[in-house]
């Protein structure tokens, strides 16, 4: 006969509100180990999914994630030749913030190296990747925005073609993905008034310059625009980043590179490494230590459960121990109940998450791995925690069933 | 008397609370014996010592010096046990309380199967053993219902019925009818009477129930922690007492 069974059918209400109690901490446990490694996740999900080996970068600089970097466009042809490498592409990457429905939009702007990466290694719940190389964009389903919905970003309209799911800013914002040429137009985006403005000022300061008296035709030249000035360079990247041959050591690669004294490089670990030891280090550490001191609060909530439910059951221990149950036999009553509150509660707390984390609006990932280790966690805990009411029953002197 | 015949036997137990200024003789020299097939009464003021006898021979308090027997075997020495007492008690006694004391998670079949399974019987014998003995008592109807959905008479009947699960040489039964009405209280003498007789067990029951003492074949008084034997003249003007009575 399963006493632990026999006792929780009796008093089944009682069995589910605290297994119901039991699962909402255990649900926030999971949910900070969640939003731990969404954290993580996050800051890495576009260097673990754009591909590339070696990420070329201005030097002396974390970027492009961790701090602003740029680099000029002919880096890509210099890196492009190194032996080793398969294709070196552009890379673009900085934040906006515009309106939307008359809701602030936030978004982290990504180019791609348009024609050689069109956005296919995208998650795409919708639409399509990139067939062209202006006014289209990829978003992800986070920034709410449509497919089919025509965004004016700077001077120009760029349609929404496909949608993502998961594609998120270490900052948890949506990414919107746009070849190289449109990333730009959005961030040296200037406005007319401000073009003029510049004009004029060049205009004057070559007035101001013997050049401008000796040569007029040059004069001419500043007033066109600032592409058509060889002395003015095109805009420039956030990096490039490169694809190495197969079996071609990344360090071998970066050994080249990092002789050059105008930029930096990293490898795939070592960008890894600059976010999550960099950027989001004070968060993770925060809520890593947030989720281990709520770990130790549901440990001793949990035990204080279990010993008053011991508690409740004192006489009932007395009255078995005094018909000639042996301690084994009580304590894996108590140790039952425990598993199974613990247990019952853990799928509580799964199910629970499971409709409630998709409303975070930081992503809530939860492993398998961390759902495997969590479940030993609470095992681990449910035994501990019942250390307690076992100390109490074992105490139990037979003679107390007789006090009535 | 011989010692198969012999269920408890008690030699000098004595049993002292506290120390120094807060010592207590609850029990002084106490030994008595019983024979299987006894139903012996236990009479006393409250205080006097009855219920820590009931515990020493139970058990479950053992005595400060003195030495407890049964059914053949020196099981205390003074307060050192000679054997497994957990085990011991599963064999060899039966308790029924003042409170029917059933496990109230448990039916009234469960509360006597229990009984049975903590004593190596496997579930479906321990079940078809469980159902004979409230049939026994007048019970089986009766078996699903939990203690709560019983009166105070039928929770007492499955509790004699747990205390008799394991065909224990001795039952011990400390106030059973005290929670009890008067008709109520003498069935559940009059069933350990039966019980003593018809399964060869000895029964001692600590009672201030003077109503039914007629079924008792011997009663002891306790007085101080001191034990003497009432007179068989007196238990016999008691029975008559009580036919006049009935």
């Amino acid at each position: 006969m399963n006493l632990a069974v026999k006792d929780i059918r009796h008093n089944l209400g009682r069995f589910a509100l605290t297994s119901f109690g039991i699962g909402m901490l255990l649900m926030m446990v999971m949910g900070m180990v969640g939003i731990y490694r969404g954290l993580m996740e996050d800051a890495t999900l576009l260097i673990d999914n754009v591909g590339a080996d070696i990420w070329v970068v201005q030097n002396n600089t974390r970027g492009p994630f961790a701090e602003v970097s740029r680099v000029p466009k002919n880096l890509l042809d210099r890196v492009a030749v190194i032996p080793g490498v398969r294709n070196a592409r552009e890379f673009i990457y900085h934040m906006i913030q515009r309106e939307h429905h008359g809701k602030p939009l936030r978004m982290g702007v990504v180019g791609l190296s348009w024609p050689l990466d069109k956005g296919e290694w995208l998650p795409l719940i919708a639409g399509r990747s990139l067939s062209q190389a202006h006014y289209e964009m990829v978003v992800d389903q986070k920034l709410g925005v449509q497919l089919g919905e025509k965004l004016r970003l700077g001077k120009e309209t760029f349609l929404v073609v496909g949608i993502t799911k998961g594609m998120i800013s270490s900052g948890g914002d949506g990414l919107a993905f746009f070849t190289v040429d449109d990333a730009q137009l959005i961030q040296f985006d200037t406005p007319g008034e401000a073009v003029r403005l510049e004009r004029a000022s060049r205009l004057e300061r070559g007035a101001r310059a013997d050049i401008g008296h000796t040569q007029p035709p040059l004069l001419e030249r500043a007033l066109g625009p600032s592409s058509s000035i060889p002395a003015f360079g095109p805009p420039m990247l956030s990096a490039v980043i490169a694809t190495l041959g197969p079996s071609v050591d990344p360090l071998v690669v970066t050994s080249v590179i990092s002789g050059w004294s105008d930029v930096s490089v990293y490898t795939v670990e070592e960008q890894r490494q600059l976010m999550l030891k960099g950027t989001v280090e004070m968060a993770r550490k925060q809520i890593g230590l947030f989720t281990a001191l709520l770990t130790f609060i549901s440990a001793i909530i949990m035990a204080l459960i279990l010993y008053t439910l011991t508690l409740e059951k004192v006489h009932d221990i007395a009255l078995l121990k005094l018909i000639g149950a042996p301690n084994r036999v009580i304590l894996s009553m108590i140790l039952q109940q425990a598993l199974l509150l613990a247990m019952t509660g853990y799928g509580v707390a799964y199910l629970l998450g499971q409709k409630i984390f998709p409303n975070f609006p930081r992503r809530v990932i939860l492993l398998d791995s961390d759902l495997f280790s969590l479940a030993l966690i609470v095992i681990g805990i449910s035994i501990a925690s019942s250390i307690l009411g076992i100390y109490k029953a074992v105490r139990v002197n037979p003679n107390e069933a007789l006090s009535g | 008397m011989t010692d198969k015949e012999i269920a408890v036997q008690t030699q000098e137990l004595t049993k002292i609370y506290g120390k120094g200024n807060t010592e207590v003789i609850a029990m002084r020299d106490v030994s008595l014996s019983v024979r299987r097939g006894e139903v012996v009464a236990l009479l006393g003021p409250s205080g006097s010592g009855k219920s820590t006898l009931l515990t020493a021979v139970g058990l479950i308090n053992p005595p400060t010096s003195g030495k407890v027997t049964i059914n053949g075997t020196l099981v205390l020495d003074g307060p050192d046990a000679l054997l497994n007492l957990t085990t011991f008690r599963r064999n060899h006694i039966g308790f029924v309380f003042q409170k029917s004391n059933l496990i109230p998670f448990l039916s009234a079949r469960e509360n006597v199967q229990v009984a049975l399974e903590l004593n190596g019987l496997s579930g479906r014998k321990a079940r078809k053993k469980t159902m004979e003995l409230l049939e026994y008592l007048g019970m089986s109807d009766r078996a699903n219902n939990f203690p709560a959905m019983l009166s105070g008479g039928q929770q007492q009947r499955v509790a004699v019925a747990r205390a008799l699960a394991n065909r224990p040489s001795l039952i011990l039964a400390d106030e059973p009818t005290a929670a009890l009405d008067s008709v109520r209280g003498r069935q559940v003498m009059e069933l350990f009477s039966k019980v003593a007789h018809e399964q060869n067990g000895a029964v001692i029951v600590v009672t201030h129930d003077h109503r039914a003492l007629d079924v008792f074949d011997l009663i002891y008084e306790m007085e101080d922690g001191m034990i003497r034997l009432r007179p068989s003249e007196a238990i016999e003007f008691g029975k008559q007492d009580a036919k006049q009575l009935d």
